[in-house]
């Protein structure tokens, strides 16, 4: 009997492509409609009052230009966050996906590197959607805009590690509300999406600093304007690949807690 | 090392699995057999579902040997399960997906080329009697329903084990006989069963041997008959008296019983002979309400074993 020899992470992520193709429908709306909509609002509607304010446009930039890569980075995070929250209790306790898998061939880590590897595509689906919509809105400046999407894969892994960690240790989704309310939110609105962290007060810049999400920003913003800096995409992507590894370090230990028990 | 052929196919000394403070399974010895259907009983918190999961290659044991197909599941677990088929004790499909798309991507946990999940799948469909449902939804489908698929799901790498947690559970008299029917014919296949159950039928009809298990130890081994023959007397007598009348009703019946038990309802006497014993209570001068004469069964020898006593 022929078995295939692929690494055994690959037939976990194949079940959920798998049931991606079942359900894109309903998900591929919002991936567009977003930043339609946000892109519209804010970068045209709102952008128009920051242009023609006496700053004039931000750095010197349209509001749209400076907005439209960072709003790539933040909807990232976003779509790696709800991802990896409900479907990794469901998978744990109220569909048992895991479990299933578990009696198989396929190990813990196996389950888990898997579905993290179908959340990179998935976060890299929503933004070449996304990036597509953006050169629709003339947002795009440079070539190197395409290297935004590996960023954004970047930036939402940053998230998505460390949210598994969360998600496979609770007991209940009742966290994850909280999780939105307390972290992505805030995050969205005060993570230099909308406005440079210069901007917040000192004490809030420095933290600002500090999260994932700003140095997604900065990194997409830097490449799809074609300002980065060799010196920054190192910092950033170094930043960025530090919130993995410890993340997925610990999202390997609340697996293995969880479902090695 | 590949197991030989007379090696057992579950080989268990000494197992143990801890969880903390609390002993879940204690030092349990158990030898699986190729080819026999082989049961795990008890109440509920026994410890069976633990063991069960640590000879499926999913709970590492805390102490003692285990060998599952000659194997360590410590060391082998992936190459074990390859030929496991497992039914958890709760479904663990996926309700979004069709009947049969839920075979096709289990099959491909395993590494099976899709042609070879398509053509299995639509024998084990089959066979479980789910043919005419294979694309629709797993959702609306009866309790009965998802424990067969479930079941052919189990099937899809042709295990030469299979491990069954508490596979009847919650289902209708007419579901449980299906799927009894449908164990007995893999039996018959040569296919190796493990089940756990707490239905003493269903281990009499399925089970050539079987463990009872209580507080996370085996307290008795064998085939339900030797069971039977050991654990309690040939013929069971239950003698009725009006209500409040069982206990001294019962002091008079004694001498007649290797062993005598008082139920709010009736008194029952374990003996050799019903029918002798039953004459003995007429000739007493006693007015049963009701006597019945019945052979011992493995729920007899359960309850001895386990108690009457409600586990929580």
């Amino acid at each position: 009997m022929a078995v295939s020899s692929a690494p055994l992470a690959l037939r976990s992520l194949e079940y959920w492509t798998y049931q991606y193709r079942r359900t894109w429908r309903g998900s591929i709306v919002s991936t567009v409609l977003f930043p339609v909509l946000f892109l519209a609002s804010m970068g045209l509607g709102l952008g128009s009052l920051v242009d023609s304010s006496a700053s004039r446009g931000v750095d010197g930039l349209p509001y749209l230009v400076f907005l439209a890569p960072a709003l790539l980075a933040a909807t990232a995070m976003q779509t790696a966050v709800t991802e990896s929250t409900y479907p990794v209790m469901a998978s744990i306790k109220w569909v048992k996906t895991y479990h299933a898998m578990l009696a198989t061939p396929l190990g813990v880590l196996d389950v888990l590197v898997g579905h993290l590897l179908y959340i990179a595509a998935r976060v890299l689906l929503g933004s070449v959607v996304f990036l597509a919509v953006m050169t629709v809105f003339g947002a795009v400046r440079s070539p190197l805009a395409l290297l935004t999407l590996p960023a954004a894969v970047l930036t939402g892994m940053a998230f998505a590690t460390p949210v598994f960690a969360f998600a496979a240790s609770r007991d209940s989704e009742e966290g994850f509300a909280a999780l939105f309310r307390f972290v992505v939110t805030p995050l969205f609105l005060f993570g230099g999406v909308f406005f440079p962290i210069e901007q917040l007060p000192p004490l809030l810049e420095q933290l600002a600093y500090a999260t994932p999400l700003w140095h997604g920003v900065a990194l997409s913003r830097g490449l799809a304007l074609g300002t980065a800096t060799a010196g920054g995409v190192v910092l950033h992507v170094a930043y960025l690949s530090a919130w993995i590894v410890v993340g997925g370090w610990l999202a390997a230990r609340a697996f293995l807690r969880r479902l090695a028990v | 090392m590949p197991e030989t052929p007379t090696e057992p196919l579950v080989l268990a000394r000494g197992l143990t699995k801890r969880f903390g403070d609390f002993t879940a399974v204690d030092g349990i010895d158990v030898e699986v057999r190729r080819g026999e259907a082989f049961g795990f009983l008890g109440p509920n918190g026994a410890g069976k579902s633990s063991t069960m999961r640590m000879i499926g290659c999913v709970s590492p044991a805390t102490g003692g040997t285990l060998r599952v197909l000659g194997m360590d599941p410590a060391r082998d677990g992936p190459r074990i399960r390859a030929r496991l088929g497992v039914v958890p004790q709760e479904d663990s499909l996926d309700l979004e997906l069709t009947v049969r798309e839920n075979l096709l991507v289990y099959g491909r946990y395993f590494g099976l080329p899709r042609p070879v999940i398509r053509e299995r799948a639509a024998q084990l469909l089959d066979f479980v009697q789910l043919t005419d449902r294979a694309d629709s939804k797993v959702e609306p489908l009866s309790g009965g329903m998802k424990r067969r698929l479930t079941i052919a799901r189990s099937l899809i790498s042709e295990p030469e084990l299979l491990l069954l947690d508490e596979p009847t559970t919650g289902l209708d008299p007419q579901a449980r006989h299906v799927l009894w029917d449908r164990l007995f014919r893999l039996k018959q296949q040569g296919v190796t069963l493990i089940l756990t159950t707490h239905y003493m039928d269903e281990a009499e009809q399925l089970c050539d041997r079987l463990v009872v298990m209580d507080k996370a130890r085996i307290v008795a081994e064998g085939s339900p008959q030797e069971l039977i023959a050991s654990h309690s007397s040939r013929e069971v007598v239950e003698v009725r008296f009006p209500p409040d009348e069982q206990e001294a009703m019962a002091s008079k019946l004694a001498d007649l019983a290797e062993r005598v038990e008082v139920l709010p309802d009736r008194v029952l006497l374990y003996v050799e002979d019903g029918d002798a014993v039953a004459g003995a209570v007429h000739e007493r001068g006693l007015h049963p309400i009701g006597v019945l004469v019945r052979r011992s069964t493995l729920e007899d020898v359960f309850l001895r074993l386990t108690g009457r006593t409600l586990v929580d």
